[in-house]
């Protein structure tokens, strides 16, 4: 018997490839569905072709968007008709934050990004503290300089996901950062006192990096101002502020105030 | 439904019957976006929920029912709705779902 379409929605989300499932909720052919995602073969049928042919294609549409709703169509497709209603519903892989420093606030910025849905990895180039053990719930534990780590994964980055600096240290966190940049990583923040991350600013300027785009992407010192202190609290500011980020909702980060962090 | 996979393949692996309802729709205030979904097994038990817990236990009727009669329909929850199916949402919103059994 061939694989069902919820076995094989099943193992595109187990693999975490992007799947988009329609589903006629109204009219002719209640509860039909094509199953479509990158890379594979449509799988059912909505039970008119030139129907699945402009659901598939407005099915790609939402999976691009990583959105899911009701969409309308007459019985053949046609546009601007209400015949069908087909809710298309995506799913997208869960987005990918890259913790670079194996320090207290890490395992515990791990265990918020877990619950936030990410897929988490704290990498950090001293093998004594980046270790499984350390974080068990990250779902990858790397150890290698943050910037040659991100040279092999950082095309694999988009606006969901996020990079966090948490390394205090020059050494690996400008290297880091300058990679960083050089993705398309949604969100970029960087952990350190004021005096650290104004230091920063100078080493990176001092290695010519572009300086409008650090601006614009680098929220440093990291996490909205909400004035906590515990790596736990820290953990909770980082992830509000990757939230305000992707909202565009008005919240003070620690980046665009200039009192005490703490 | 990602989220209560685990819970569908351990009844599905016990051969329990399953309807699975998911939020298709929203209007106004929802707690839930499209996608959000819930299953009943033919036993009453429960996984995932599709609101802030207003409507959920009309859920279970409307999923039970439809357990026996292998219908699929659209239900709609919220105050600007048909009296038979006036459980309200606190927050004021509308939020439509369908429900069918996972025979597919």
């Amino acid at each position: 018997m061939p694989d069902s379409i919820y076995d094989l929605w099943h193992a595109a989300v187990t693999d975490h490839r992007p799947v988009a499932l329609a589903t006629v909720v109204e009219g002719p052919g209640t509860g039909s569905k094509v199953l479509v995602g990158d890379g594979i073969e449509p799988v059912g049928t909505l039970g008119n072709p030139d129907l699945d042919r402009v659901v598939l294609r407005d099915a790609v549409g939402e999976l691009a968007a990583g959105t899911s709703g009701v969409r309308h169509y007459g019985a053949h497709g046609e546009a601007r008709e209400d015949t069908v209603s087909v809710f298309i519903e995506t799913f997208a892989p869960p987005p990918h934050m890259l913790i670079f420093g194996a320090v207290d606030f890490t395992a515990a910025l791990v265990r918020v990004a877990k619950v936030m849905g990410y897929r988490v990895t704290v990498c950090d180039a001293r093998e004594v503290f980046a270790t499984k053990k350390r974080f068990p719930q990250a779902d990858e534990v790397v150890v290698d300089w943050p910037h040659r780590h991100l040279a092999g994964v950082g095309g694999s980055l988009g606006p969901r996901d996020a990079v966090c600096v948490l390394t205090h240290d020059h050494k690996f966190d400008v290297p880091a950062i300058k990679a960083a940049l050089d993705t398309q990583v949604g969100y970029l923040g960087a952990m350190g006192s004021r005096r650290t991350c104004a230091e920063r600013l100078e080493r990176l300027e001092a290695d010519g990096v572009d300086m409008e785009a650090v601006r614009a992407r680098l929220h440093a010192p990291i996490g909205l101002d909400l004035g906590g202190r515990t790596p736990e609290e820290t953990a909770v500011a980082i992830c509000a502020e990757i939230i305000a980020a992707r909202t565009g909702r008005p919240s003070a980060s620690l980046s665009t105030t200039d009192g005490a962090i703490h | 439904m990602k989220e209560i996979m685990n819970d569908l393949d351990r009844w599905r692996a016990q051969g329990r019957r399953v309807a699975i309802a998911r939020v298709v729709d929203i209007e106004g205030s929802g707690p839930r976006l499209p996608g959000a979904a819930m299953a009943v097994a033919d036993d009453g038990e429960v996984a995932g929920s599709v609101s802030g817990g207003c409507v959920e236990g009309a859920v279970v009727g409307e999923a039970l029912d439809i357990l026996t009669t292998g219908d699929r329909r659209l239900v709609t929850f919220g105050y600007s709705d048909d009296e038979a199916f006036a459980v309200g949402l606190t927050c004021g919103g509308t939020i439509h779902l369908f429900i069918e059994p996972l025979d597919w």
